[in-house]
C-alpha cells in the first residue's frame, strides 16, 4: 500500500496526475457516445418492465421436485396466459405470469399447489395490478424532479450555480447511463430498480460534492495569483481527491456487490438483486461522472467568466515570459510547489483553522527534526 | 476571526472524552430502552415475517370529485381496520400511505382470502327495518323462538307488501325490546309526534318458507358476545334479503341481536350527517340529510315504520353487517332526520361519521397483494444479513489493508453506527410502527458505504495534512474543520434525497428511504461524537503520533514533506532531494 500512499501523496502535490480537465473533450465525447447509445437502446429495445408495471403475478414455490416444464404447463393452464418459469437455487421455482389480475390469483395458486405437490400456503405470491407500478414510477419521477430542484437550489447556495448545473448534468448523465444499461442488457425493471435508481441520486451527488468542496476551497483566492488557470486548479482538485474518490467508490461498491452477488446468488432474482444491480451500475457511473464530467464542466463554465478569462491571460503571459527566460523545463514542478503555497493562503484565512505559523511549539518541534532523515 | 477559531481549536481537542462518554451513554440508554420495552429485535415487515400485504388505491366514485381527502381516507382506514381486526386477527395494521393508498398488512396465520374479501369491498351501510330484537345470547327457549319466527314471517311479508305499504304488526314482542329502543328517529325540524301504533292488523300467515326457518334458526343460535359469530352473521348477505345482525345495546356494554328486513335505504342515500346539540333538550343528536332519491325512499319507509309497534318501528343502521344504531321512528320523515338517544359527543360524532362515510365516497382497488410465507421471508432476511455481513467484512478488509491502524477507528465507528442503527430501528418498531422490510435491509447495507465514506473523507484529510509535514495532533485538528464541512455538505445531499423519497413515494420505496435517511443522520452523529474524538485521543498515542508504519499515518509512506515551514524558500532546497 505504500506505493498507493506515495501515489496519493504525489497526486496530492500535483507531481503526477491525469489531465482530466485538459482532455475533457475526449471524455465529453465518450459520455455523449454512451448517452446516445443509451437513448438509442432505450428507444429501440425499450425497457423490460417487470410484472409490477405490467400487472401480473409472481409465485415463488418452496422446494419442489416438479420440473420447470411442468410448472409452466400448470401455470399456463390455470391462468390462460404465458408463464415464465425460472429455477432458483435449491429446487425452488419462480413462476411469473403477466396479465393476470389479482382476483384470479387464488385459483392459480391452488392449481399450482396441486400440480407441483406443495402446500398452497407455502407458495409466496406477489400480485400486482397494472396501475401500481405506474403509480410507483410516477411517484418516483415526481420525487426525482423535486429532488433535482431542491438540490440545485442547495448547491447553488452552498457552492455556486455553475457547480449546481454541472452536478445536475452529471446526475442526469448517470441516470441516463443506468437506464441505458438496463435497456441494452435487458435487465428487468422492478420497483427495486426504481429504488436503486433513486438512491443513485444521493450517491452520485455525494461524490461530486466532495470534489466540488475541494475545488471551492482551492479556488478561493484564485484571482490573486498568476500561476494557474481555473482549469488547472480544477484538474488539481480532481487529482488531489482522486484517491479519496476511488476509496469511496470501492467502499460503496463492496456492500452493494455483496448484496448483488451473494444476496442475489442465494435467492436468485428478487428485490435484493434488483436494488443492488441498479445501484452497482449507477454507482460506477456516478464515480465516473463526478471525475470526468462534473468537474470539467465546472471548469468550462468558470472559464467563461471575464475574470477567469483575464486570469488565464495573465497566467499564460507569465508562462510565456518564463519560457522566454528559459525556465520552461522547470516550470511545471515549481508551479506545483507554488500551488501549495497558494493553497495555504486561504487555509490560514479560513475560520476554525490556524496555520502552523501561529503555533510556535509545533513548528519548533518540526524544526528540531533533521529534515533529511525524515525522507 | 481569530477568537472563535481559537476557541474551537482549544475546546474540541480538549475534551474528546466527553463526546465519547456522551455517545456511550446514548448507546447504553438506547440499548437499555430496547430491553426495558421488551423489544430486542426490530419489528419485521410482512415481507420478512410472512403474511399478506395488500395495497389499496382509492378511486373517486363518479359524481363525487375531491372525495379523496384525508378525512375520508382516515375514515376508510378506521372502517377497514374494524373489518380486518373483526376477523379475530390481531396485529393487522391498516394505514394510509401517500395521498390515496391504504396499506393493509395482515400477519401470517390468518385467513388471507377472507381478509382480502373484507378489505377489498367498500363499506356497506344500509337502513333495514327491525323485525325482531333480542339480547345477544343464544335464545333456546322454544316459545321465544316461535314468536320470533312469526316476526320473521311478518318481515318477509313486509318486504312483499312494501309497495302497497301495508302495515303489519308483530305477533309478540321480545322481552328485551324496551332496553334497545332508547334511540329515536324523528323529523329534525318538528317536535316528535307520537303518532304511532296502528297496531292490531295481525299477519296471519306463518309461512313455511325454508329460508325463513333457516334465518330463524340462525337468529336463535346467534351469540353476539362471540366476535367471530358476529362477523359471520353479517357475511355474504345481499341487501335485498333479510338477515340477522348484532349491535351494541345503547348502554354500549351488552349486545343485542336483530332480525332485519331487507335494506330499504342505503348509505349512498345519505347526503350529510352531523353531530349537533339539540337546542330544546340540550342533548347530543345526529342530524341526517338525505339526497333527493334518498328522501323519497326514506319518507316511504318511515311512514310505514312509524305505524308499527316496538320493536318494529325501529330502523337499524347497519354498517358492514353490524347494527350501529337502531332508532325508533315516530313519524314520517323525509329529507331531514334527527336521531336522538343517549349520545355523548363522541358517540354522536361516531355515528355521524358512519352515516356520512359509512358507504365511503371512495372505492378501493387492489393495487398489489403480496403473500409471503414465513419460511421464505426468513430466508430473504438471512440472505440479506449474510450479504450485509459480507459487505461489511469486505469494507473492513479494504480499510485494514489501506488504512492499517487507522482502520481500527473506522471499524469501531462502523460498529457504533451499526449498534445505534439497530437499537433505534428496534425502538421505532413500537413507537412509530417502523417495520424492517427487505428494502430497508438493503438501505441499511448500502448505508455501510455512506458511513465509511465519511471516515475516508476525514482520514484522507488527515493524511493530506501529514503530507504537508505536520505532526499528527495538529494535523487532526486542522483536517477536521475541512472534513467536517465536506461530510456535512455531502450528507445533507444524501439526506435530502432520502427525505424527498420518503415524502413523495409510497410502499416499498418509503421503507428504503427511511432507512437511508436514518443512517445518514446517524452517520453525522457518529462522525462528530465518536470518530473525531476517538481520532483526537488516538493522535496522542505514540503508535499513531510517531507514525508507526502500521498506523496508516506513517509520514514516510505518505510521502510527507519535511516538517519545515512551508514556504517557497523552504521547499526550494527540498525539491531536488525529492526528485
Amino acid at each position: 500500500m505504500s506505493k498507493l500512499g506515495n501515489l496519493g501523496a504525489r497526486l496530492y502535490r500535483g507531481e503526477v496526475g491525469y489531465d482530466f480537465v485538459g482532455k475533457r473533450k475526449i471524455w465529453y465525447a465518450v459520455s455523449i457516445l454512451i448517452t446516445i447509445t443509451a437513448i438509442v437502446g432505450l428507444a429501440v429495445r425499450g425497457l423490460n418492465m417487470g410484472i409490477e408495471f405490467e400487472g401480473g403475478a409472481v409465485f415463488n414455490t418452496p422446494k419442489t421436485s416438479a420440473s420447470v416444464a411442468k410448472a409452466e404447463e400448470s401455470a399456463e393452464k390455470a391462468s390462460g396466459h404465458d408463464a415464465i418459469v425460472q429455477k432458483l437455487g435449491d429446487d425452488k421455482l419462480r413462476i411469473q405470469i403477466a396479465g393476470v389480475d389479482i382476483k384470479k390469483s387464488d385459483q392459480i395458486k391452488k392449481s399450482l399447489a396441486a400440480d407441483l405437490d406443495v402446500k398452497a400456503e407455502d407458495i409466496d405470491a406477489d400480485l400486482v395490478g397494472p396501475s401500481w407500478g405506474e403509480q410507483i414510477a410516477n411517484k418516483a419521477w415526481q420525487g426525482l424532479a423535486i429532488f433535482m430542484v431542491l438540490v440545485v437550489i442547495y448547491l447553488a447556495i452552498a457552492f455556486e450555480w455553475r457547480m449546481a448545473i454541472a452536478a445536475l448534468i452529471a446526475l442526469i448523465h448517470d441516470i441516463t447511463i443506468t437506464v441505458g444499461v438496463y435497456a441494452l442488457v435487458g435487465f428487468e425493471v422492478t420497483p427495486g430498480t426504481v429504488i436503486g435508481l433513486l438512491t443513485i441520486l444521493g450517491y452520485s451527488l455525494y461524490d461530486t460534492v466532495v470534489v466540488f468542496d475541494s475545488l471551492k476551497e482551492q479556488s478561493k483566492d484564485i484571482t490573486k495569483q498568476t500561476r494557474q488557470t481555473y482549469s488547472e486548479l480544477a484538474n488539481k482538485s480532481i487529482n488531489g481527491t482522486l484517491v479519496r474518490s476511488i476509496n469511496t467508490t470501492v467502499v460503496a461498491l463492496l456492500p452493494v456487490a455483496g448484496l448483488l452477488f451473494i444476496g442475489g446468488g442465494v435467492l436468485g432474482a428478487g428485490m435484493l438483486n434488483d436494488i443492488s444491480l441498479s445501484l452497482f451500475v449507477g454507482l460506477a457511473a456516478g464515480a465516473y461522472s463526478s471525475i470526468f464530467i462534473a468537474t470539467p464542466l465546472v471548469a468550462d463554465f468558470k472559464e467563461r467568466e471575464p475574470q477567469m478569462k483575464a486570469l488565464k491571460k495573465r497566467v499564460l503571459a507569465k508562462r510565456a515570459a518564463a519560457a522566454a527566460k528559459g525556465e520552461s523545463a522547470e516550470a511545471p514542478e515549481r508551479e506545483a510547489d507554488e500551488a501549495d503555497d497558494v493553497e495555504d493562503g486561504p487555509d490560514d484565512a479560513a475560520p476554525a483553522v490556524v496555520g502552523p505559523r501561529t503555533q510556535p511549539a509545533s513548528r519548533n518541534r518540526g524544526r528540531g527534526r533533521p529534515s533529511g532523515k525524515r525522507r | 476571526m481569530a477568537a472563535p477559531k481559537k476557541g474551537r481549536r482549544q475546546s474540541a481537542p480538549g475534551k474528546p472524552g466527553r463526546s465519547l462518554v456522551f455517545i456511550l451513554i446514548a448507546l447504553v440508554a438506547l440499548t437499555g430502552g430496547m430491553f426495558l420495552s421488551g423489544h430486542t429485535t426490530p419489528r419485521l415487515g410482512i415481507d420478512l415475517a410472512g403474511g399478506t400485504s395488500i395495497t389499496l388505491e382509492a378511486k373517486n366514485e363518479p359524481g363525487q370529485k375531491n372525495a379523496i381527502n384525508p378525512t375520508n381516507m382516515n375514515t376508510a382506514v378506521d372502517i377497514i381496520n374494524n373489518r380486518v381486526n373483526g376477523l379475530g386477527v390481531s396485529e393487522a395494521e391498516v394505514q394510509t400511505q401517500g395521498d390515496k393508498n391504504i396499506i393493509v398488512n395482515i400477519p401470517k396465520g390468518t385467513n388471507e382470502k377472507q381478509a382480502r374479501e373484507q378489505v377489498g369491498t367498500t363499506a356497506q351501510l344500509f337502513f333495514r327495518p327491525v323485525i325482531t330484537q333480542a339480547p345477544g345470547e343464544p335464545t333456546p327457549q322454544p316459545s321465544d323462538s316461535a314468536s320470533t319466527g312469526a316476526d320473521k314471517d311478518k318481515g318477509k311479508k313486509d318486504e312483499k307488501d312494501k309497495a302497497t305499504d301495508k302495515a303489519t304488526s308483530p305477533t309478540s314482542t321480545p322481552t328485551s325490546q324496551g332496553r334497545a329502543v332508547s334511540d329515536a328517529l324523528k323529523d329534525a325540524p318538528t317536535p316528535p309526534a307520537s303518532d304511532k301504533d296502528k297496531d292490531g292488523k295481525k299477519d296471519p300467515t306463518p309461512s313455511a318458507d325454508p329460508a325463513t326457518a333457516k334465518l330463524q334458526e340462525k337468529f336463535t343460535k346467534l351469540d353476539c358476545t362471540d366476535k367471530k359469530a358476529r362477523v359471520a352473521a353479517g357475511q355474504g348477505v345481499k341487501p335485498s334479503e333479510p338477515t340477522v345482525a348484532c349491535g351494541k345495546s345503547p348502554d354500549g356494554k351488552t349486545w343485542d341481536k336483530f332480525v332485519l328486513g331487507p335494506a330499504e335505504v342505503n348509505g349512498k342515500d345519505v347526503g350529510k350527517a352531523q353531530a349537533t346539540i339539540n337546542q330544546n333538550s340540550g342533548a347530543w343528536v345526529v342530524n341526517m340529510t338525505f339526497t333527493k332519491g334518498g328522501s323519497k325512499k326514506f319518507a316511504k319507509v318511515t311512514s310505514k315504520l312509524s305505524q308499527q309497534q316496538p320493536p318494529q318501528n325501529q330502523f337499524a343502521i347497519v354498517l358492514d353487517g353490524d347494527v350501529v344504531s337502531a332508532p325508533s321512528v315516530n313519524t314520517t320523515l323525509s329529507a331531514n332526520a334527527e336521531i336522538s338517544g343517549s349520545f355523548d359527543q363522541e358517540s354522536a360524532k361516531d355515528l355521524a361519521n358512519v352515516l356520512s362515510y359509512g358507504a365511503l365516497p371512495l372505492t378501493f382497488h387492489e393495487q398489489s397483494v403480496t403473500t409471503v410465507s414465513p419460511a421464505l421471508g426468513g430466508e430473504q432476511l438471512k440472505a440479506g444479513l449474510i450479504a450485509g455481513a459480507i459487505g461489511l467484512a469486505l469494507v473492513i478488509i479494504y480499510l485494514v489493508v489501506y488504512y492499517r491502524g487507522l482502520s481500527l477507528i473506522a471499524i469501531a465507528s462502523l460498529l457504533v453506527s451499526a449498534a445505534l442503527t439497530y437499537a433505534i430501528m428496534t425502538l421505532l418498531g413500537p413507537t412509530i410502527k417502523f417495520a424492517l422490510n427487505l428494502p430497508a435491509v438493503c438501505g441499511a447495507i448500502v448505508a455501510i458505504g455512506i458511513t465509511a465514506d465519511s471516515f475516508i473523507v476525514f482520514f484522507e484529510r488527515v493524511r493530506d495534512e501529514v503530507r504537508e509535514g505536520r505532526t499528527l495532533r495538529p494535523a487532526v485538528e486542522r483536517a477536521w474543520p475541512r472534513a467536517r464541512r465536506t461530510i456535512l455538505v455531502s450528507d445533507f445531499v444524501s439526506f435530502l434525497a432520502a427525505a424527498v423519497l420518503f415524502v413523495v413515494t409510497v410502499g416499498k420505496v418509503q421503507g428504503f428511504a427511511f432507512t437511508l435517511g436514518l443512517t445518514t443522520l446517524l452517520d453525522v452523529v457518529v462522525v462528530f461524537f465518536f470518530t473525531k474524538p476517538l481520532m483526537t485521543l488516538m493522535a496522542r498515542k505514540k503508535f499513531f503520533a510517531n507514525g508507526h508504519k502500521w498506523s496508516g499515518l506513517d509520514p514516510k509512506r505518505l510521502g510527507a514533506k519535511p516538517p519545515l515551514r512551508r514556504s517557497r524558500t523552504a521547499s526550494a532546497p527540498v525539491d531536488p532531494k525529492e526528485a
